[in-house]
């Protein structure tokens, strides 16, 4: 088993913090998606918790194990990271060796399989490899690892959509083969949000929600049709209702509420608000503002 | 069905949408067994976790069930009990919908009929 605890996680670089007492449990066997706008401190935070990072405060433990300084703790966790951590002139063959020196469960076999599929030439040096090979090489590497906690830093960055399709497939495939935790961090919602199981969503360096992606989504609703119902619809809800957004095109009023529609909706369009959606209203400068 | 995600309704009830259509259409056949839950889930790319909730809701209804170290087969009478669920959620979906609509636009009750005839007129003709 390989439970992750976080607890009052804080760091600071200078003035600035990136993370702001951010308390989560990543539990045993489950795909996360990790999501934050830019620089609300997505990296940041995979980087303490795969110990490449000191926090300012707070404490990370993996199965009760404090992670700081622990070989054990450290390695039940692989990170992909958006830096390559390898010298640029290994080649990818040589990559995979080196990383299977560090985590005994790793699957070489596995690895030349996916390179081959991938259309990746391990003979290479990584430092030749395209922008988008060289995820490719860092991908296979994590899918590869065996680890039980495995992170991926923004892992579809620069692949074209036939290799995210594939990534996607990759990760559904190797997670039922042999479970593990992952945690994928991306600004591809839409893309991802079908086959995470849980979202965590950072905002300006917080951690605002985690939660079932399938939860989520039931999370709120979007209102549309004339200005003049959608008020009055709005009106009748009274207070009690959270508005994440609002839209105006000419006559027309597009709101997103928080909760579940009530009382009369005729004439009104109804339509639930995806993860996607529902992000964007609860990482939006402007909450509830027109 | 390309995505599952596109749709107002939850993953898990698309995916047992998806079973039943396949047994409806004689797909996936009565007694033969239907995809694994692992390729269903990396098929159309959603969480292993969230298929098997969708196999599961339709094993509850008796429409599949396990061989054990087989998979999931289809039961028999699955496709006529899908058919009269079905049946009902047309009335309610379209039907009630239709005359609705209908209503608000003053379509009457004999022009209904007459749409409906042309409809099928021309889909006996091709």
């Amino acid at each position: 088993m390989s439970e992750i605890k976080v607890s009052k996680l804080c760091k600071n670089f200078g003035k600035n913090s990136a993370l702001t007492d951010v308390s989560l449990t990543l539990r045993e066997n489950c795909i996360y998606g990790l999501l934050g706008r830019n620089g609300a401190g997505k990296s940041t935070l995979l980087n303490i918790l795969s110990g490449r990072m000191f926090p300012t405060s707070g404490e990370v433990t993996v199965d009760g194990e404090p992670l700081t300084g622990n070989d054990n703790a450290l390695g039940k966790i692989f990170m992909m990271g958006e830096q390559l951590v390898f010298i640029p002139s290994l080649k990818v063959k040589k990559m995979f060796e080196v990383t299977a020196d560090f985590y005994p469960d790793y699957d070489m076999e596995y690895a030349m399989k996916l390179a081959g599929n991938y259309g990746l030439d391990c003979k290479k040096h990584i430092h030749k490899l395209s922008t988008g090979y060289k995820t490719i090489a860092k991908i296979i590497n994590a899918l590869a690892c065996g680890a039980p906690v495995v992170f991926f830093d923004e892992p579809v960055l620069g692949l074209d959509a036939n290799h995210r399709d594939m990534f996607y497939r990759n990760v559904i495939e190797r997670y039922t083969e042999h479970p593990a935790t992952y945690v994928i961090s991306t600004h591809l919602i839409e893309e991802a949000s079908s086959f995470i199981e849980r979202a965590i969503i950072i905002r300006e360096s917080k951690l605002i929600m985690e939660e079932d992606t399938e939860i989520i989504r039931g999370m709120g609703y979007t209102v549309s049709g004339k200005a003049g119902d959608v008020d009055s619809y709005l009106s009748s809800l009274g207070g009690s209702s959270e508005i994440l957004r609002t839209e105006v095109i000419g006559g027309l009023k597009t709101v997103s509420i928080k909760g579940q529609p009530a009382g009369n909706t005729q004439g009104l369009e109804i339509t639930p608000l995806s993860l996607q959606n529902m992000f964007v209203c609860l990482t939006n400068e402007n909450i509830g503002k027109e | 069905m390309t995505t599952l995600t596109e749709s107002d309704k939850p993953i898990y009830v698309q995916t047992a949408d998806w079973i039943e259509d396949n047994i409806l259409s004689e797909a996936f056949g009565e007694e033969t067994r239907i995809p694994s839950t692992t390729e269903i889930s990396v098929q159309y790319k959603i969480n292993p976790a969230t298929a098997l909730k969708g196999v599961q809701m339709l094993v509850d209804k008796n429409i599949i069930y396990k061989k054990r170290g087989l998979g999931m087969f289809v039961a028999k009478g699955a496709k006529e009990k899908i058919r009269e669920t079905r049946k009902q959620e047309f009335f309610d979906k379209y039907i009630t919908a239709l005359i609705s609509e209908a209503q608000m636009l003053g379509i009457s009750r004999e022009e209904i009929r007459q749409m409906i005839d042309k409809c099928f007129k021309e889909g006996d003709d091709k």
